[in-house]
């Protein structure tokens, strides 16, 4: 079966986004206010070859570990698309 | 909407005219494909039909001339074995719409003109012109075209060493983004875009063909940004054409070419740059006097349903054609797997066909399969070479005399000079800052002064102890005002700027933007600043060794003013300890070395001066070039530098050009980067604190004696300015301003007018 | 006389320039390409500057995987002396040879710029000759130099000494204005600031000898 993946790659909590916090200082110039926490992240899309949906999700949550992310600063969220 | 098509050779930028000159080197009607490939090569940008005529007046000549205007770069023989390779180029017109990507294919393209020389890029330079920092646009296409220049030339391993940046509301809506490369090479290795040997492969190297910038050249670089607004009308409409970069394909295809001209497997070699396939195979056919037949299906793409006419003209980055010989194939695929780089044959030189007449031609083929259909056959010379040749209707401005009247020099009132001298100084730190302008090990004189100097070094590099120096320059405002004498007085300008390293300048390339050149003004303008060039270039004995012209830089109708960028190339023989700089010592005397007044109708004119475009006096008369004022000087100067360089004790502890903020500027940039004051006494008024005209540099000695007598040997003249020394810069009655402050205002102007800080 | 290597990832680019400062300390360096697998006969090993793999997805993030890194790991698993200069410090936190991250400066643009060193430790094979406390003027050349880590890496990097040069005017945000750390052996030691390019005063500096005399033997005993 062919399972699509989306990981989504965001700092951990606790770890210094300059660029969220840039783009939230940004914000008020362009007349949206109110609007806090902003986070940078980064978003991935393949697709993966899999015998059934949980191994797609463990194989696609291992690369995402060992590549995609960065454990010592960066969270990986793994799900699949319909 | 009219319901009647547009003509196809119309809607590919061929005129009824261009039309006709094409049947008749064909003898019947082109195709479509045809038509689409003359429609890209016969372009402005490809084919300078509108300013050849006028290039050829310029001198190119020189014994130290290895490779003169018309190849991927100019080179120069700098002596030990090594060339020296340069080119500029213009990428005005991506940028104004994606100012990213357009300045880092700007960078990428100039790149693979000098390594397709066979030498190794070793710097670049960006001169750099926007509209005014009011405008939230032009703030964003500052921080993009830097940080697009930064991300490409950063990451692709050639330091950035310098450029221009200059703000004027002509550029709203038309940037000028330019970008010059220098590159070094043992003369060993000199290579050139030319296809010989019958049965040789054309082998397109590096990246997959794609859409880029389909009809880029024709449709972005050769028609003007009309309508109200200019460009911000046509982002959506023609980003499509915008090229993207991948600067670590391109790291790896320098490599790989050098390593493949290193090894000696290629015959000739070219960069794809704009018009792409057509323009590579067509050149060096034509350069060879040989035929090409090109196998559409052989070439890699990286989109589905792609047409002949989109491979063959599209403009995808980080690609390069090699002429190689069959039995090489193997020993060049296997460099180019060494660096992941594609190799795929997509060529062969092929027999001349002999005419009816008995001459011979050298066909371009463009084919389906080597065995398969042809799809279209030109001469492939008739692309490359014999595109129409216009003499434009040229008209002097009628405005003009009602300009020159219009003379700050005689009625600009003095005002507040201390707040004036602040508003002219901005520090570019922030631009440069942002390059790595140090990689090789080479930079001696950085980003930020008059010259950028570096060591004449690099991998594969016979041993030397030279140096060479480049300098970009360039002063629309005068050109404005009278573009032979504002030409030509740009460079004498950069003369100097090499001179204050150390330098003697031995070429000059140079970028010529222009506006539309179906206006006649517009091409009075380019053919008096090419003759104003020729005729500096005459005096100051320094040859062209290439160029580009970028023309339709309009918007709303509206001409930008002439912009001729020149980049100067310089050679110091021996570099082994740093030149003065700016870093005057507590206790110098202040010199001002060459002709205290300009040639011409005034002695300190104050037209085309920053100070006046301040003050939004745009009119007036510029000093003349006279070279029998300038010639000693720049001797004297370069001379006094070079023996620093070469090792020689000297009482000059530093030397700067006086330019466009005129001697008020310069004198405050020395204060501002040594926090060290000075005192001048005796000035003519604010005429000579603000006035720019070249061939006055300031100098600090230790010893004002010694500095005097050699400089009245040499038949320079001299005047004593003052003394360097305690908290505040002091010129005349008019200026008295704490150093401290002039640090500050200098150092944050532009992060300020950014909206950074 | 010392061999050292240095390693070349496609996209690498301050390789040329790590070779230049070890010959010039009289030491014989050797371009090691990114497909091998062995080191061969070296005493010392640089990862220089650059854009490793185009510095995608993360820098040093791909180079990690490069074949030539497994070789690296077990050199300096073997107490090997192994220096990470900028993008080579970069690969070496990914590779896990050094603790933390490097993260995008805090003004989110490149910085070319001098800056001063604090020499923080000198238990480490490139801070070996120097003093603690003394400042040294060498260049940075990066987008991704910011140092970061969480408190309990933070806590053992101070209780290890690891930290063995601080910027005096933090340029890009780092934390605790780390410039430079090693491992808790001294043996492998990763730097953003390039003291290669400063070993000559005409190009601005010759601070980095210090550390790269140090790095490749010479000195180490007689300060």
């Amino acid at each position: 079966m062919n399972y699509s993946v989306i990981v989504e790659v965001t700092l951990r909590p606790g770890i210094a986004d300059p660029e969220g916090a840039t783009i939230e200082r940004a914000l008020p110039a362009l007349g949206f206010s109110g609007v806090r926490g902003v986070r940078a992240g980064k978003l991935f899309r393949f697709d993966i070859e899999a015998d059934d949906a949980g191994a797609a999700l463990a194989s696609a949550q291992s690369l995402s570990q060992r590549l995609l992310s960065n454990p010592v600063i960066e969270d990986a969220a793994v799900r699949l698309e319909n | 909407m009219s319901s009647t098509p547009e003509p196809l050779h119309r809607a590919l930028g061929l005129t009824d005219s261009e039309l006709d000159d094409i049947r008749r080197v064909l003898g019947r009607e082109p195709n479509p494909l045809e038509l689409a490939l003359y429609g890209v090569m016969w372009s402005e940008h490809c084919s300078y039909k509108s300013s050849r005529i006028h290039l050829k007046r310029l001198p190119s000549k020189g014994a130290h001339v290895l490779v003169g205007p018309g190849e991927g770069a100019g080179v120069i023989d700098a002596g030990d074995g090594i060339g020296v390779a340069i080119r500029i180029e213009s990428h005005n017109h991506p940028s104004a719409i994606e100012p990213y990507q357009g300045a880092a294919t700007g960078v990428g393209g100039i790149l693979r003109d000098v390594f397709s020389m066979g030498a190794r890029p070793l710097a670049v330079m960006d001169p750099l012109f926007f509209g005014t920092l009011d405008d939230a646009r032009n703030r964003w296409l500052v921080e993009g075209v830097v940080a697009g220049i930064s991300g490409y030339g950063n990451s692709v391993g050639v330091p950035t060493i310098g450029g221009e940046l200059t703000f004027d509301q002509c550029y709203g809506a038309n940037p000028l983004v330019n970008v010059l490369a220098v590159g070094a090479l043992p003369t060993s290795r000199l290579a050139l875009a030319v296809a010989s040997g019958l049965g040789n492969y054309a082998v397109l190297l590096g990246s997959s063909t794609g859409r880029d910038g389909i009809g880029g050249v024709s449709v972005l670089a050769s028609a003007g940004f009309s309508g109200e607004d200019g460009a911000a009308s046509l982002d959506d409409a023609k980003r499509p054409s915008v090229q993207v970069g991948d600067p670590y394909e391109e790291k790896r295809l320098i490599e790989a070419c050098l390593e493949l001209l290193d090894l000696g497997l290629v015959v000739g070699i070219q960069d794809l740059g704009g018009a792409g396939l057509i323009c590579a195979t067509s050149e060096t056919a034509a350069k060879g006097g040989v035929g090409m037949d090109v196998d559409v299906t052989a070439v890699a793409l990286r989109e589905v349903g792609m047409q002949p006419y989109e491979i063959m003209t599209s403009e995808s980055q980080e690609r390069m054609l090699a002429i190689i010989t069959p039995e090489n194939l193997g020993a060049v695929t296997a460099v180019c797997d060494k660096w992941e780089i594609r190799a795929n044959v997509v060529g062969h030189v092929v027999e001349p066909t002999t005419m009816s007449d008995g001459t011979t031609v050298g066909m371009l083929r463009v084919r389906n399969g080597f065995d398969g259909e042809i799809l279209a056959e030109v001469p492939a010379s008739s692309l490359a070479d014999e595109a129409p040749l216009y003499d434009r209707p040229r008209e002097r401005p009628s405005d003009l005399d009602a300009v020159h009247a219009d003379d700050p020099t005689e009625d600009e009132p003095v005002g507040d000079a201390n707040a004036d001298l602040l508003d002219l100084l901005v520090d570019p730190a922030w631009v440069y800052r942002q390059y790595d302008s140090q990689l090789f090990l080479n930079t001696v004189v950085g980003p930020g002064r008059d010259a950028a100097l570096l060591r004449l070094a690099g991998p594969g590099l016979p041993a030397s102890q030279r140096g060479f120096a480049v300098s970009t320059d360039s002063n629309p405002r005068w050109c404005a005002l009278d573009p032979r004498q504002g030409t030509a007085l740009t460079l004498a300008e950069g003369v100097a700027n090499l001179a204050c390293v150390g330098a003697r300048a031995k070429a000059v390339v140079n970028c010529l933007n222009f506006g539309n050149p179906e206006h006649p003004e517009v091409m009075w303008q380019l053919s008096e600043s090419v003759d104003g060039l020729a005729m500096a270039c005459e005096a100051l004995a320094v040859p062209v060794i290439g160029g580009n012209v970028s023309l339709y830089n309009e918007s709303g109708g509206r001409d930008i003013d002439p912009t001729p960028v020149l980049g100067l190339l310089g050679v110091v023989d021996s570099l082994v300890s740093p030149p003065p700089g700016w870093n005057w010592r507590e206790g110098d005397t202040v010199v001002l070395v060459g002709h205290r007044r300009a040639a011409g109708a005034h002695p300190f004119p104050l037209a085309g001066s920053r100070w006046a475009t301040m003050r939004g006096r745009r009119g007036g008369r510029l000093a003349m070039f006279e070279a029998s004022l300038l010639v000693s000087t720049f001797d004297f100067i370069t001379d006094e530098v070079a023996s620093i360089c070469a090792g020689v004790t000297s009482d000059v502890t530093a030397v700067h050009d006086v330019s466009g903020g005129g001697l008020a500027g310069a004198l405050a940039e020395m204060a501002a980067v040594t926090g060290l004051g000075v005192n001048v006494s005796r000035l003519e008024g604010h005429g000579e604190l603000f006035s720019a005209f070249p061939g006055r540099f300031v100098v600090a000695t230790a010893h004002a004696e010694a500095f005097v007598a050699r400089a009245s040997a040499a038949g320079v003249p001299v005047t004593i300015l003052g003394n360097v020394g305690g908290t505040h810069v002091r010129l005349g009655a008019l200026i008295d301003v704490a150093v401290h402050r002039i640090g500050a205002r200098r150092s944050g102007a532009l992060e300020e007018a950014l909206e950074l800080s | 006389m010392t061999r050292v290597g240095v390693i070349v990832f496609p996209g690498s680019n301050c390789e040329y320039d790590a070779l230049c400062a070890m010959e010039q300390l009289g030491a014989h360096a050797e371009l090691i390409f990114h497909s091998a697998t062995s080191l061969g006969d070296v005493d010392a090993v640089i990862l220089p500057g650059g854009f490793a793999h185009g510095d995608y997805l993360r820098p040093g993030a791909l180079a990690r995987f490069s074949p030539v890194m497994s070789a690296v790991s077990d050199f300096a698993a073997a107490g090997g002396p192994v220096l990470g200069i900028c993008n080579g410090f970069q690969v070496l936190t990914e590779a896990g040879l050094l603790p933390g991250a490097l993260q995008k400066n805090r003004g989110l643009t490149f910085l070319c710029q001098s800056t001063t060193l604090i020499v923080s430790s000198t238990r480490s094979v490139l801070t070996r000759a120097a003093q603690v406390g003394q400042e040294l003027v060498v260049p940075i050349n990066h987008f991704s130099g910011a140092y970061t880590c969480d408190d309990a890496t933070y806590d053992s990097l101070v209780v290890h000494d690891q930290i063995v040069l601080r910027y005096r005017d933090n340029p890009n945000g780092s934390r605790d204005d780390i410039a430079g750390v090693a491992n808790e052996t001294g043996n492998v030691v990763g730097l953003m600031p390039h003291p290669e390019r400063a070993m000559a005063t005409l190009l601005g500096s010759a601070d980095g000898r210090v550390l790269l005399e140090g790095f490749v033997g010479l000195g180490a005993t007689t300060r």
